[in-house]
């Protein structure tokens, strides 16, 4: 058997080599714990490696062979630490958390589990889902494996970091603002968010419930639409999930004939780096090779989604991390006095800056007198972003853009000015406000860091999405593995010690 | 705009203990963004309905079954403090 | 203070009979071990999601059309947001301004009075779960009081009633809280346990000038769970605020607290401000979009509500209205009496048998109407039994209370203790006979023009006879033997 290397392995190839019996579900599982075990120290993408779990399950799915198998048995899978797997604390790195073991599943793990994947552990994640680059979670910053001075993204930072990193074949990630686009393009790996409602958010830990989808993070398209196929789903749980109205095929078109992309003028004009718009020009340029047709559009209230994003999330935020009082699970103050000192001391204790930051924003947005201003505001944006797509969409099949303004960044270049951390997310929240479906796949390097393409599409246009990216991509060819380099702290008041290579 | 007052108030309503230099601070943060956010009131949407729910969906009820509880154990598997199989909590003060 | 009048509203809440809780599939129970009906939705645990429960949509609709309100076609939820440890997401969901229906009148009776009171709105919510104080031991180090919540009740479907101010005097505010909770009992969407709290109500309160039409500011009261202490709060209410207006004050937009023991009112002097919910639509559920023909079915099988029965019963069975009253308004009763004439006995008989005897046997024993010995058929026959002379009355409420205590049927106890009625001409006229003999005194009385003294004579032929004379022949036998 020839050496497997995680940083290339595919889930599709994986599962070859497992079927064909030239692997067995435990030798690759070791691939990855092995990986872990290298690289860990430098990356920190998990906050719970699940070893015993991973090797011994392997092991029974190796054992019990006929009665384990199906399209996903034996793969290794890290999932985000938001999502409760019963048995596994679940964090959210919160230090509000930091001992939560849940009693029940989420649904989206629980239907992976049930086709017998091997869970390899929690990935470091935003605390509560909350933030661009994971410093703001309470464990520690998960290191970007391109260059480790700079950030994953975020807030599925270890989920992406995991994948690029070889320490997990494939990993779920959630999705409120582009919490699994981002990544994956700062990552150079591919993450995608379904439709809001194909995937159920039971036991996802809310953060902004009518903005949050849990998706896949993986190396290829093709397993994007693997692990896809097994999360969605009509909920009974879930009140807010949907069936799609088409299965999750699996792609495999390498012509693009006859697609209309657009691409909003809007999106363009968001501070895109010079490197990451290069890869994107080029990226369009091989989309008309392919035989699709690319032309501007407008999305004239894009510059809105922003702020409507930013009392509409927290707002919804507030209410979801309310729960987290002290009383029924979790962190609670020491020799509280009486109740009200325990709710304030928990909170005030248990939750971090940035988390704190949005419950007030979102506290004060739905206060008495403030409603219409903000909140009820944003809702009235949020209309107008969803018809801006579902205008556009009338004359072009999808739309395309960079998934990010610009490559990864140096750990602590932003932490001093929240809104500088909310710019990164400009365009993958218009897609959210909407519920829309939307793509992320690696077009390039820039300055040696990986940019990200994204296609959005409109609602249940899933298959649409991932025949076009699975084409993309095969014309792409994204080669390069990550280096691991280092290049160089920045100082405390946010200037580069050295510059980048 | 907000201020250390809002700040104290906010922070009253959702039960989170700011030390001295935290609100002040955190006035200042969100002054900023909530400046940014204030970007909205340009848009005249007197005639624009507001999106509450992104699905077209309604109608999502269940049947009146039971199903399994969780045992009492796992109910107080995670409770800070138990007294006499109830989460016990510190009275008001 | 007839210079002023009270201006009342109520508003209730009543905890639903489903069987499963309002946004989870935990069951709704009584009395059981603490913590023992919970689930990760209604403990609030992280990512837990709710779901309506469709029963209690239709149950909360039946209440809703029973009050006469129009269901609104676009339903949505709301999140209430406060904090408090009986409240596991530090939110109720509960309904704001799309709720489930609006604009009702509820009829009642008040005395004489029909009155009839507006209803604000009816919405769905889910109840907190229950909170017990608990004290410090003196001697315990760390003995600082706290509290302890069981989740087994949290999440139960509530709904919230609302009315407008109304309801014009503390007796008619009984009166209401007291024929609603019996329209709700009988629509079988609730049992409305007082003890258990499955019906609760808050009252608000304000005073204005006799005939004016304006409203004054009112107070609102709470901690009253019975109705008398309701009616009792509200009249102590009353004239705490003439007092203040009177001398020139005036009331405060306040809650107050009512005290059982003392009977009287005080404000909560509680030292968080006024809650300020942040209210927002419930974004884990969709809209319920109610179909008007899914309405009309419901209208359709609603069973009859109690004031159109009291009025049937007056018209049917030739009832007076308080009367009608009496045995209409609660359908047990109504059941029980209906079937009695069902079988035969007579309607005003019936019901003044059912009214008299019966219902104070059901107090005294702690029965339910349609429970115990006396069954509609044994109430049935003994009815029968006095119209058609076998039994005098009164010796019938001996036959009563005997039949009871001896679980037998009432022929059976006329048998065994000789209860029956003497109608033998020739018995009794030897009895009259007696009577006359023996009270020359009162004879003379009576042929001298005391005509009522003939109530005397009867009565002493009744003490002769064991009671079991028939009044109407000994009436005829006595003129007879006395005007000669």
């Amino acid at each position: 058997m020839a050496a497997l290397d995680p940083l290339r392995l595919t889930a599709r190839v994986a599962k070859r080599l497992l079927v064909d019996g030239e692997v067995s579900s435990a030798e690759l599982a070791k691939v990855y714990l092995d990986q872990i075990a290298a690289v860990e120290p430098q990356v920190r993408a998990y906050i719970r490696v699940t070893y015993d779990n991973a090797a011994k399950y392997s092991t029974k799915v190796d054992r019990e062979m006929q009665a384990m198998r199906g399209p996903l048995a034996g793969l290794p899978i890290a999932i985000k630490d938001n999502m409760v797997t019963e048995g596994v604390t679940t964090t959210c790195a919160s230090r509000i958390l930091h001992d939560y073991m849940p009693v029940y599943t989420a649904t989206a793990v629980r239907q992976v589990w049930d086709h017998h994947v091997v869970m390899l552990g929690k990935t470091n994640l935003d605390e509560f889902a909350m933030g661009s680059s994971t410093e703001n979670s309470s464990y520690q910053t998960t290191r970007n494996p391109w260059d480790l001075a700079t950030v994953p993204g975020g807030s599925s930072g270890g989920s992406a970091a995991a994948v690029a990193a070889g320490e997990a074949l494939w990993a779920l990630g959630s999705d409120t603002g582009g919490s699994i686009r981002q990544p994956a393009a700062l990552c150079g790996i591919v993450g995608m968010k379904p439709t809001y409602g194909a995937v159920s958010r039971y036991g996802l830990v809310a953060f902004a419930s009518s903005l949050d989808q849990i998706g896949p993070l993986t190396r290829s398209v093709y397993d994007c639409a693997l692990l896809l196929q097994h999360i969605v789903g009509q909920d009974p749980n879930d009140a807010t999930s949907v069936a799609l109205p088409e299965p999750v095929a699996l792609p495999d078109a390498e012509r693009l004939d006859g697609l209309r992309v657009g691409i909003p003028a809007e999106y363009l004009a968001a501070g895109i780096e010079p490197g990451v718009r290069a890869r994107f020009d080029e990226t369009i340029a091989r989309l008309e090779e392919l035989g699709g047709t690319c032309t501007p559009i407008s999305l004239p209230h894009t510059e809105y989604a922003l702020p409507a994003y930013y009392i509409i999330a927290p707002a919804e935020a507030s209410a979801n991390l309310a729960r987290f009082d002290g009383v029924r699970y979790g962190f609670r103050c020491a020799d509280p006095v009486d109740l009200l000192d325990m709710y304030e001391r928990t909170r005030g204790e248990g939750f971090g800056p940035e988390v704190k930051r949005r419950i007030m924003i979102g506290t004060y947005a739905l206060s008495a007198g403030y409603y219409d201003a903000y909140y009820g505001r944003a809702q009235k944006v949020r209309t107008l972003v969803r018809r801006d797509f579902a205008r556009a969409f009338a004359d072009v099949d999808l739309i395309a853009s960079p998934t990010t303004p610009t490559v990864a960044f140096k750990v602590g270049s932003r932490t001093a000015d929240p809104l500088s951390m909310y710019m990164c997310d400009i365009c993958t929240i218009p897609v959210n406000l909407a519920g829309l479906p939307a793509i992320s796949i690696p077009c390039g390097l820039s300055d040696g860091l990986p940019a990200g393409f994204q296609l959005i599409g409109p609602a249940f246009s899933e298959n649409r999405i991932l025949q076009a990216a699975h084409a993309l991509e095969g014309a792409i060819g994204f080669a390069p593995a990550p280096t691991f380099c280092d290049s160089g702290a920045v100082a405390p008041d946010g200037a580069r010690t050295e510059a980048r290579q | 705009m907000i201020g250390e007052d809002d700040v104290r108030y906010v922070a009253k309503l959702a039960r989170l203990r700011l030390e001295q230099d935290e609100a002040a601070r955190m006035a200042g943060e969100l002054a900023k963004i909530l400046a940014h956010i204030d970007k909205m009131s340009e848009l005249d949407m007197a005639d624009v309905p507001p999106t509450a729910h992104v699905l077209d969906v309604v109608n999502v009820t269940r049947p009146d079954k039971p199903r399994p509880s969780l045992s009492r154990a796992d109910a107080l598997r995670n409770a800070p403090a138990v007294s006499d199989d109830c989460f016990r909590v510190p009275k008001m003060g | 203070m007839s210079a002023w009048e009270p201006v009342i509203g109520l508003e209730m809440h009543v905890e639903l009979d489903t069987r499963t809780k309002m946004f989870c599939a935990c069951e709704v129970t009584k009395g059981d071990a603490p913590n023992t009906h919970t689930c990760p939705k209604c403990l609030a645990h992280p990512g837990a999601l709710p779901v309506v429960n469709q029963r209690a949509v239709e149950y909360a609709a039946r209440i809703a059309l029973a009050l006469n309100c129009s269901v609104r076609p676009r339903n949505v939820f709301h999140r209430k947001n406060y904090f408090y440890p009986d409240l596991p997401k530090a939110y109720q969901i509960s309904q704001y301004d799309e709720p489930l229906a609006v604009d009702g009148w509820f009829e009642y009776w008040a005395g004489d009075e029909k009155l009839r009171c507006r209803i604000n709105r009816v919405h769905m919510e889910e109840d907190a779960a229950k909170l017990v104080h608990a004290g410090g031991d003196a001697g315990r180090i760390a003995g600082s009081d706290y509290s302890m919540v069981d989740f087994n009740r949290g999440g139960t479907p509530l709904i919230e009633i609302v009315s407008e101010p109304d309801i014009p005097s503390p007796e008619a505010a009984r009166e209401f809280l007291q024929q609603l909770r019996n329209l709700v009992i009988e629509l079988g969407v609730s049992e409305c346990n007082m003890e258990e709290g499955q019906i609760r109500w808050d009252a608000n309160l304000s005073v204005r000038p006799a005939g004016s039409d304006e409203l004054g500011t009112r107070t609102e009261i709470k901690n009253m769970n019975s109705f008398r202490y309701l009616q009792q709060a509200l009249d102590a209410e009353i004239p705490r605020q003439v007092e203040i207006i009177e001398a020139g004050g005036r009331i405060d937009l306040e809650t107050l607290h009512f005290d059982p023991d003392t009977g009287t009112t005080t404000p909560l002097r509680s030292k968080e401000e006024a809650h300020d919910y942040r209210y927002f639509p419930e974004p884990d559920l969709v809209p319920l979009i109610i179909d008007p023909a899914w309405v009309e079915e419901l209208r359709a099988t609603q069973p009859e509500l109690p004031l159109a029965r009291v009025e049937r019963f007056a018209s049917q069975y030739g009832l007076s209205r308080a009367d009608a009253l009496v045995l209409g308004s609660s359908q047990a009763l109504a059941a029980f009496y209906e079937e009695v004439v069902a079988l035969g006995a007579g309607a005003k008989p019936a019901a003044n048998w059912t009214m008299g005897e019966y219902l104070a046997h059901l107090n005294a024993a702690g029965l339910e109407a349609g429970h115990g010995h006396v069954t509609a058929e044994r109430l049935a026959k003994l009815v029968m039994l006095v119209a058609d002379g076998t039994v005098s009355t009164s010796s019938g409420k001996d036959v009563f209370a005997r039949m009871i205590a001896e679980r037998a049927e009432p022929e059976e106890v006329v048998e065994k203790h000789g209860l029956g009625q003497i109608s033998d001409t020739a018995e009794l006229e030897a009895a009259v006979a007696r009577v006359v003999a023996d009270n020359p005194a009162q004879v003379a009385q009576y042929r001298g023009g005391k005509r009522q003294v003939l109530g005397f004579f009867v009565g002493q032929v009744m003490k002769a006879t064991g009671g079991r004379a028939n009044p109407q022949l000994v009436n005829e036998l006595l003129r007879k033997a006395l005007d000669g």
